[in-house]
């Protein structure tokens, strides 16, 4: 186990974000958190991570576990001059081979010079990649890496992620929006609408009614992903308020 | 030689420049102009509980100058707005200092060297306490640089490094108020805001790294210190805002000869 989280619950101003989350990472899976947009993964991501107080339960991390975070975005300011190569080295100062073979590994490879304010959004996730890996991490954690990247793009990214897995059994922990790629990119998908809606394998969580439901079918159902907030309430009355299209789908809570 | 008046000039200059290099990069990377500028005012407020207390003016500064800091720190923490926070309590302290001081007894010195800065004026006493302040805060930027740098990338970036943003938004702070304690003498609580940003924002022009943007910020800001020292020693000019001008005319040289050099 690598982390896990029992009971987590975060309220942000006044309202309950996350409620009543239980849920592990094992060593080496590569699990995503999806959910739609302001559905709380991105709370999760980093309530995992200890970077937001809690306000009830516990998250526990294996102790030394080292972690490569690549945030969802870095907005560099005009008047920082900074190149690819003085990125690789915060906050540890590393070697040119090191710095090297990073890039190299993310193809990036002659990036070293480059200032960073002048890379594209992919690149600029394959950057913060490198950085990651610099840090030899057992778990890597990426916040919708592939935000603003074109599909082929996207699917480049989580290709370059699985062979990152398979070559350094780092653990990874992903939060997205969209469906397709991350379906087949993932070892174990979570559902995430402020709590758990369902889990499992890719397959079983694409049958399960609940995920039908979050997201419905089809490309109506990617449509549907944005139009669309779901809540159901398992036993405990529900924290948020309803919101509700039923078109297209059942309900299933 | 410490017994010229314009040789204790030069080097006040020189150390004030070594601290507000590297901090005025901060300054820019991180947008806190209006901050310094609020923390510069409150010296004002500073230089009144020194008078009322007899304790030694850049004393009085510090304390002042850290409350303002910590004070507007812990509000824009909370949820203030920035802007309109600045805004009252950066003329609210300036005012109420002019103020303050009209009430204490008996001072010599003129307003006009707290506003703008008496360098001509500079003891050996004041130079001990600008290079103490400055290499003070040098050392503090040193110590913390890898930290401070990874913060202003980016908090959860840093977080996720074990480094705590707040922390090292801390450290700027108290860096902050030291500078203003030890520039005050030199360019007067009015212009210490404008001694972060212009050397600095002249070293961006002409950088590719963080580290030179900082060193060259130190090197313009004694650039600016010398050639405006000259000009008030020649032509009779205020000295502080002298040493300003000089290197807004750096800036106009730097940018643009940055943009010659990219073309």
């Amino acid at each position: 186990m690598l982390v896990q989280a029992k009971d987590l619950t975060v309220r942000l101003g006044g309202a309950e974000v996350l409620s009543h989350v239980t849920m592990t990472i094992e060593a080496g899976e590569i699990v995503t958190i999806l959910g739609p947009n302001g559905s709380g993964k991105s709370t999760l991501l980093r309530a995992l991570l200890g970077m937001v107080p809690l306000s009830g339960g516990q998250v526990t991390r294996a102790p030394g576990l080292r972690i490569g975070y690549v945030p969802q975005k870095l907005s560099i300011d005009a008047t920082l001059p900074l190149t690819v190569r003085r990125f690789l080295s915060l906050p540890h100062r590393i070697s040119e081979v090191e710095a090297k073979a990073a890039l190299a590994r993310v193809g990036m490879a002659d990036a070293e010079a480059k200032p960073m304010s002048g890379l594209s959004g992919g690149q600029m996730q394959r950057v913060m990649l490198a950085r990651a890996l610099l840090a030899k991490p057992g778990l890597l954690v990426l916040d919708e890496p592939t935000q603003g990247l074109d599909q082929p793009g996207e699917a480049g990214f989580y290709r370059l992620i699985a062979e990152v897995r398979q070559e350094t059994g780092a653990a990874v922990l992903m939060v997205s929006h969209d469906l397709h790629v991350v379906m087949a990119a993932s070892d174990r998908v979570i559902c995430l609408n402020h709590h758990i809606c369902c889990e499992g394998t890719p397959r079983v969580v694409s049958a399960a009614p609940e995920y039908r439901a979050l997201f419905g079918l089809g490309t109506q159902g990617a449509l549907a992903l944005y139009q669309h907030r779901h809540d159901h309430s398992h036993d405990a009355p529900a924290p948020h308020d309803h919101d509700h299209s039923h078109e297209g789908h059942s309900h299933a809570g | 030689m410490l017994d010229d008046f314009l040789v204790r000039a030069g080097l006040a200059g020189f150390g004030v420049s070594l601290a507000t290099g590297p901090l005025g990069a901060f300054v820019l990377w991180r947008r806190m102009a209006y901050f310094g500028d609020a923390t510069a005012h409150a010296a004002i407020l500073g230089v009144a509980l020194a008078l009322a207390t007899d304790m030694p003016v850049p004393l009085g500064t510090l304390i002042v100058a850290v409350a303002m800091a910590v004070t507007v720190a812990g509000l824009a923490a909370r949820g203030w707005a920035v802007d309109t926070t600045l805004g009252v309590l950066s003329h609210g302290a300036l005012a109420l200092g002019l103020v303050a001081i009209s009430f204490v007894h008996g001072v010599h010195t003129s307003l006009e060297s707290y506003l703008f800065g008496d360098i001509l004026a500079v003891t050996k006493g004041d130079l001990a306490y600008i290079w103490v302040g400055a290499l003070a805060v040098v050392a503090l930027l040193a110590w913390r640089w890898q930290g401070l740098l990874t913060a202003t990338l980016n908090d959860d970036l840093a977080r996720a490094d074990g480094i705590s943003p707040d922390v090292e938004r801390l450290i700027l702070t108290l860096a902050l108020a030291l500078v203003v304690a030890v520039a005050l003498k030199v360019v007067g609580a009015l212009l210490i805001a404008a001694m972060l940003v212009i050397p600095a924002a002249a070293a961006r022009a002409i950088s590719r790294g963080p580290e030179q943007m900082a060193i060259l910020g130190s090197v313009i800001g004694a650039v600016a210190c010398l050639s405006g020292l000259a000009l008030s020693f020649w032509q009779d000019t205020p000295a502080g805002p002298s040493i300003v001008a000089a290197a807004a005319v750096l800036f106009a040289l730097a940018a643009g000869f940055g943009k010659m050099r990219r073309h």
